[in-house]
């Protein structure tokens, strides 16, 4: 016997799926007028008088091919830091909001530090923290500390993300309802034990998207860290671009990026949908 | 007999007449590019307070890029008052569509790659590759090829230093690789290379004001066929002919041999590493 | 010694004086309803004896101890008291049965299969036994609030406060939910129920008390506060409800 919720759930499904496409001749009106679209954008630029040239030094095969493999090889070096950064960001960030929630007076100096990180972090631009951090803290000179620019990149990259990431763990937080910690807490659950079984677990859940958005950006800057002369892709298909003259190693790199954010995106969105029926319920009325 | 006449025309009109066959970006004008900051000892002097160019100054006529820059233009006709000079940073003198300068002088090597994308003037200097380090450092008691390959080397983007480094030296690290003169100087004074491998007038530039207590630990032997400099024009631009006929004529009087006098004598004296 | 005191209790939230003064007691084992008009404080009674909200003045003694004392342990404080709220309030990101479970382990420290047992015993009591591995998305209002009812039982507390458990529910889950208040006080449970059902107030209640603008103007047994109510005010309010229908 279907529930009321299977009922409800039925219901919504059904209203959803009328709205966004049960009409085959809208479909293709759409899919009509876009293919025609591009296809006018693809002439007006292969017959502009500027074309060949660009064919030749943007889009050439036997360049992309040949650059490609040193290309690939060095991107493992950006996969390799935004691996290791992620795990730090995901972590501090969510420290750094728990932080900035705390209540009371006595909580003051840790939230005004937390609000000071982010809003000095968030706002230099992330290639200057690459920049000053990789060349000025190796030039300190201090024993034990390590001189690696892809240390410095990283290092770099974490105190920049953690800032965005923890601003949106914080939405996250503050939009669960807060009847979910008045019912955990009247059950008995101390103020940290609420926070880490029943509003934090539906935090992150919550704000998936907008990580994932930053994760992207992450994987994206870790190309900036070239500047400090690690050999990462872009460095890489920049040093290919250098020495023929052509830019289609550019598009090499480029065209590697694309291809990590994309299985990522798709995971994502299953992951929301996945989230959307749960957070149903639980809804306050 | 015809061609004597037309010989003896050219060499009436002088100057004027090659003009008109070596068209340039703005008439009347020869717009030459090169990147920001300037440096000795390609450029010389010292740019005003408020000039846009940093460390040298193209305009000045000092250093050896804009000493011939300027002989260059006057064999072409174009006096001091019409030569004019553009900002053009590296990775836009090869860019495609029309160029806003009539050639980029830049240390920039020919290579046969380069040159399906551009037009290279002749040589108007031959490059050898030399090696920077730091003084008391285990690398500056090295002597041989060989003995750099366990160090971690640096270059500038865009120069030819990191093939070499990449197919002759074939180091057990991958080299460092950095978008500017002043990262590429920061990471040898932060050790983070051991060794900057450049051409050899910038390495002797480098030790004697850019990075104290260094040395040019030595020069590497000259290529088969040779590395060299040339400027960098537009494809099929017809002036870059014109340019190499003066480049001829300013090695065959000796101007040429007195400008490497006057601004890279000191860059010599380096042990070759074998 | 009786299960819940309240004396001279004021509660303000700014300028609103919400509770003006309440004097309460609560025996073992006894239901007290609370009735009144929306606003006339009796959600606000109910969370400030969890201490959900602090009190401006006066003291609240649970089981003789009294509860509104500086330094008090809030946390083992509301162990011992179990509160249900108007919207269910289940944690939408896990199953019913850790929903249950949750506190009993985390708090109580009991195992997991301790909890688990406890918690399919309550369950299959009130006729969810079924619905243990179910996110609560997938369960009808009147399942939900069952299902919220357990998880504050499953505390094994002393005291259970009811917050108009079944006004957001469709008229015809009401009745489940009844059921199960019905079966808590036969067992002897000791609970303080806000309600707008006054015929379920009349059924189960031992005493019912008249909540008016803060304070609580009467209280007496049902049959004597739903038939021959002393105040006027009372009279009002039980002349409306009959208006509407809903007695």
């Amino acid at each position: 016997m279907a529930s009321e919720g299977d009922r409800r759930a039925d219901l919504e499904v059904a209203r959803r799926s009328r709205i966004l496409g049960g009409d085959a001749r809208a479909v293709g009106v759409s899919l009509a007028s876009t293919i025609f679209f591009f296809a006018l954008l693809a002439f007006a630029i292969t017959h502009a008088p500027g074309w060949p040239e660009v064919r030749q030094t943007f889009f050439d095969w036997h360049e992309f091919k040949s650059s490609f493999p040193e290309i690939a090889r060095a991107f493992l070096l950006n996969v390799k830091i935004f691996s290791i950064a992620e795990c730090f960001i995901v972590t501090l960030a969510l420290l750094i909001a728990v932080l900035r929630s705390l209540p009371g007076p006595v909580f003051f100096p840790l939230r005004a530090l937390a609000i000071a990180y982010a809003d000095f972090f968030r706002g230099v631009p992330t290639i200057l923290v690459i920049a000053i951090l990789g060349f000025g803290a190796p030039a300190l000179q201090l024993k034990h500390v390590p001189t690696s620019t892809t240390f410095w990149g990283i290092v770099a990259l974490v105190l920049i993300y953690t800032a965005y990431v923890s601003e949106v763990y914080r939405a996250g937080i503050e939009s669960v309802h807060p009847s979910q910690e008045a019912a955990a807490r009247s059950l008995g659950l101390s103020r940290g034990q609420a926070l880490r079984y029943v509003v934090l677990p539906q935090a992150v859940r919550r704000v998936v998207p907008p990580l994932l958005n930053d994760f992207i950006g992450l994987q994206k800057d870790t190309a900036l860290v070239g500047i400090l002369g690690a050999i990462e892709a872009f460095n890489q298909s920049q040093i290919d671009t250098d020495a023929t003259f052509n830019y289609t190693p550019y598009l090499a790199a480029a065209a590697l990026f694309v291809a990590i954010t994309i299985p990522l995106a798709r995971f994502t969105d299953a992951l929301i949908l996945r989230d959307r029926r749960r957070r149903q319920a639980g809804r306050v009325a | 007999m015809r061609t004597a006449a037309v010989l003896l025309l050219a060499l009436a009109l002088g100057p004027a007449a090659l003009a008109a066959n070596c068209p340039t970006v703005h008439s009347g004008q020869l717009t030459v590019g090169t990147d920001n900051p300037a440096y000795p000892p390609w450029f010389g002097g010292s740019p005003g307070n408020g000039s846009f160019w940093k460390v040298a100054d193209p305009t000045s006529g000092k250093g050896y890029e804009s000493a011939v820059a300027y002989a260059v233009a006057a064999q072409l006709g174009y006096p001091r008052s019409k030569v004019a000079w553009t900002y053009v940073p590296f990775n836009r003198s090869f860019a495609p569509g029309p160029k806003k300068f009539d050639f980029d002088i830049n240390q920039i090597s020919y290579s046969p790659a380069r040159a399906k994308v551009v037009t290279f003037s002749s040589s108007y200097y031959d490059v050898n590759q030399a090696i920077v380090v730091l003084d008391g450092t285990k690398i500056a008691s090295v002597h041989t090829l060989a003995g750099l390959r366990p160090f971690k080397l640096g270059v500038q983007i865009g120069t030819t230093s990191y093939s070499y480094i990449v197919n002759h030296i074939r180091p057990s690290h991958s080299p460092a690789v950095y978008q500017t003169n002043a990262a590429v100087i920061q990471a040898l004074k932060n050790k983070q290379i051991d060794g900057l491998v450049v051409d050899l007038p910038t390495a002797f530039y480098v030790t004697s004001a850019q990075v104290p207590h260094s040395k040019v630990l030595g020069q590497f032997p000259s290529l088969p066929g040779g590395e060299h400099f040339g400027m960098v024009f537009a494809k099929g631009d017809p002036l870059a002919s014109c340019v190499d006929g003066a480049l001829a004529k300013l090695k065959a009087n000796g101007t040429l041999a007195r400008i490497h006098e006057q601004w890279l004598a000191k860059a010599t004296g380096a042990p070759t590493l074998k | 010694m009786s299960a819940l005191e309240l004396e001279s209790v004021r509660k303000s939230f700014g300028r609103l004086e919400v509770l003006r003064g309440i004097d309460l007691g609560v025996a073992e084992h006894e239901v007290v309803c609370l009735i009144g008009a929306s606003g006339s404080g009796k959600s606000t009674l109910l969370r400030c004896v969890n201490l959900i909200e602090p009190v401006d003045s006066g003291r609240i003694v649970v089981e003789g101890a009294e509860i509104t004392r500086r330094g008090v342990d809030v946390n083992t404080i509301r162990r011992r008291i179990g509160i249900v709220f108007q919207a269910f309030n289940l944690f939408p990101h896990m199953s019913v049965l850790h929903n249950v479970t949750l506190a009993p382990r985390a708090v109580l420290g009991r195992s997991r299969r301790e909890a688990e047992a406890g918690a399919r015993e309550l369950l299959a009591r009130f006729g969810l036994a079924d619905k243990g591995d179910d996110y609560p998305d997938r369960l009808s209002g009147g399942q939900q609030q069952r299902v919220a009812i357990v998880r504050a039982l499953a505390m094994e507390p002393q005291l259970m406060l009811l917050d108009e458990v079944t006004s957001a529910l469709d008229p015809e889950l009401v009745a489940e939910v009844l059921e199960v208040i019905r079966e808590l006080a036969a067992g002897g449970m000791t609970m303080l129920i806000a309600t707008h059902e006054m015929g379920f107030a009349r059924e189960i209640a031992d005493r019912v008390c008249f909540l008016d603008e803060g304070v609580i103007l009467e209280q007496g047994p049902p049959a004597q506060i739903f038939t021959r109510p002393r105040e006027p005010r009372t009279q009002q309010f039980l002349a409306r409800i009959v208006a509407a229908g809903r007695m």
